[in-house]
């Protein structure tokens, strides 16, 4: 495999520990998380060691530096998505994204595109993370607006066999994930934006799965708006983004200090985008924190990353196929998937076997994965999931599997 | 292997064999918990007669410790006053918080003393709180609907 997985993880300090008396650390939760190289690690460190100041405000050198190192960030966003710069938000997370655009259509004036009415609709899938998923159904709860849905099959792909009808002419947005956090699926969007656009709805992409896994151009996506969180792309936690090209039509979310033109005692004009809807001094180090780890992943590659992780998933679902009573929940093939594999092995919950797979220093996750309507529909209390990324190769996998085989004796 | 302090034999035998599973058709408080981190859930139905608890049953998913906890807390809490339940809950509570030193009184405890190793592990506390806090939300239901009648 030309993809040097060794040589990757001596960039991720973390692996230098071990976990539960000595034991290798094999992280398969980057899901939840992804581990940090130590270049993000001290970009954060070093905003702060040399540069620190409130940006875009202070008559001083700090300040400079540190706007410059900000705006830089965003440039590198920029380009790491094939966007403009001022298409670009920073958020605290990919959740604050979705609510920052839920919240904002719901401060638009009436008449607009983005107001919503009670005639009006709402389209959201079944396989939403509930970051995805509560917005809209407050949103649609404060407006009256009607929350519709795709439905997932149970080989766990949207169903768009209904398509024109879940769209229709009163959908006002279309909120859905570009990849399942839980059965892996890569949605196909194509269907979806051109129905959406063609009925004058904007499209929402939850990008939190996919922009660490995988190139993208948001040019080609046709969304209208994407969110992807900073923590899960090797960047610090506390910074996400939200990517549009309809953000001068959109009302701001949060109101405050740098989000505005003009200030009277009883008015205030707006900010053009991006500074529109970043109130308040804003979350700087981890910006430039984020920016260093779209330079890792840049210089890796992530073409080269996104096939290391089609390689290893098919090595993985291969692999978990084997073991008996092992059942994955989602596409069994690496076709329009991503590396998150979530299963259930036999009669133990979860809980008890992530306790196990623990106790052996592989670290999984076990549960509803934040989308708790999915796993009712797919009539599983809860789930194991392993999730992979550049640091993970076949020998992680290994362990996972004899780990497994070790669970099923021990609550034999 | 810290793992057999917190999978004791008692617990995979209560979680194999749970006793008090299916509910009763009558009760005087039937309440519904879950564990909204792990997807947990038990209904639990808890019978009094003369201010004394006759019945607990209960139904649910879960993990080995939510459900040989509920378990084991319908066997011990049953033909007790209300008081003396409280007092086991608040030493059961107690025990789940120690992190590890403490071992519990098996003369109040008897079988729940066996979750004491959940206590060094502290995701799983919930786990193992879960019907004990459902009961203790029956018996408040209870004792203000009636008094403990």
């Amino acid at each position: 495999m030309s993809f040097d997985v060794t040589k990757v993880r001596k960039d991720f300090p973390i692996f230098e520990r071990t976990i539960r008396d000595a034991k290798k650390l094999v992280y398969l939760d980057s899901g939840a998380t992804s581990q940090k190289p130590l270049s993000v690690i001290e970009a954060e460190g070093n905003f702060y060691k040399f540069t620190n100041a409130a940006v875009h405000r202070g008559a001083h050198q700090l300040a400079e530096e540190a706007t410059d190192a900000y705006e830089g960030a965003r440039l590198k966003v920029a380009s790491f998505l094939g966007a403009k710069e001022e298409e670009i938000v920073f958020t605290k997370n990919a959740t604050e994204s979705l609510n920052l655009v839920a919240y904002a259509m719901g401060n638009a004036q009436p008449g607009s595109r983005f107001a919503l009415t009670s005639k009006d609709q709402i389209v959201v899938t079944e396989m939403e993370h509930h970051a995805n998923l509560i917005p809209w159904q407050q949103l649609a709860a404060r407006t009256g607006a009607e929350l519709k849905w795709f439905e997932v099959t149970p080989e766990g792909r949207l169903d768009l066999s209904a398509i024109n009808s879940i769209i229709t002419e009163n959908t006002k947005v279309v909120a859905l994930t570009h990849q399942s956090n839980v059965l892996g699926t890569i949605n196909p969007l194509e269907a979806i934006t051109a129905r959406a656009h063609e009925v004058g709805a904007v499209v929402v992409l939850d990008a939190c799965q996919s922009v660490p896994h995988m190139p993208i151009d948001v040019k080609k996506l046709n969304v209208d708006f994407l969110a992807f969180s900073g923590h899960k792309a090797l960047g610090p936690t506390g910074v996400g983004v939200l990517w549009s090209s309809v953000f001068e039509e959109l009302p701001p979310f949060l109101f405050g200090g740098s989000m505005i033109e003009t200030v009277t005692m009883t008015s205030a004009t707006w900010a053009p985008a991006p500074r529109k809807f970043e109130a308040g001094v804003p979350n700087m180090a981890q910006a430039v924190g984020l920016g260093a780890a779209l330079d890792y992943l840049t210089d890796i590659g992530m073409q080269s990353i996104f096939d290391h992780e089609v390689e290893l998933t098919g090595y993985l679902i291969n692999g978990l196929l084997q073991i008996p009573e092992l059942s994955i929940v989602g596409p069994r093939n690496t076709d329009a998937r991503g590396g998150s594999v979530s299963f259930t092995v036999g009669h133990i919950h979860p809980h008890d076997l992530g306790q196990y797979l623990d106790s052996q220093g592989v670290a999984v996750r076990t549960g509803h994965h934040c989308a708790w309507p999915l796993t009712r529909k797919l009539g599983v209390p809860a789930t194991t999931r392993a999730s992979l990324y550049l640091y993970n190769d076949e020998s992680d996998c290994d362990a996972l599997f004899a780990a497994i085989t070790g669970a099923q004796k021990y609550f034999a | 292997m810290e793992l057999d302090s917190l999978y004791q034999e008692v617990i995979l035998d209560h979680y194999k064999h749970p006793l008090n599973k299916g509910l009763s058709e009558n009760y005087g408080a039937q309440v519904h918990h879950v564990n909204p981190s792990c997807g947990d859930e038990i209904t639990l139905n808890v019978t009094a007669i003369d201010g004394k608890i006759s019945a607990i049953t209960w139904d649910g998913v879960g993990c080995s410790i939510s459900q040989a906890s509920v378990s084991i807390a319908s066997d011990l809490l049953v033909n007790k006053s209300f008081a003396e339940a409280d007092a086991i809950l608040n030493e059961f509570t107690e025990l789940m918080q120690s992190k590890g030193t403490k071992e519990g009184n098996p003369d109040v405890l008897e079988d729940a003393v066996a979750l004491a190793g959940v206590s060094k592990f502290p995701a799983r506390i919930k786990c193992a709180l879960l019907g004990w806090m459902a009961f203790k939300d029956a018996a408040v239901r209870i004792n203000t609907t009636t008094g403990g009648e």
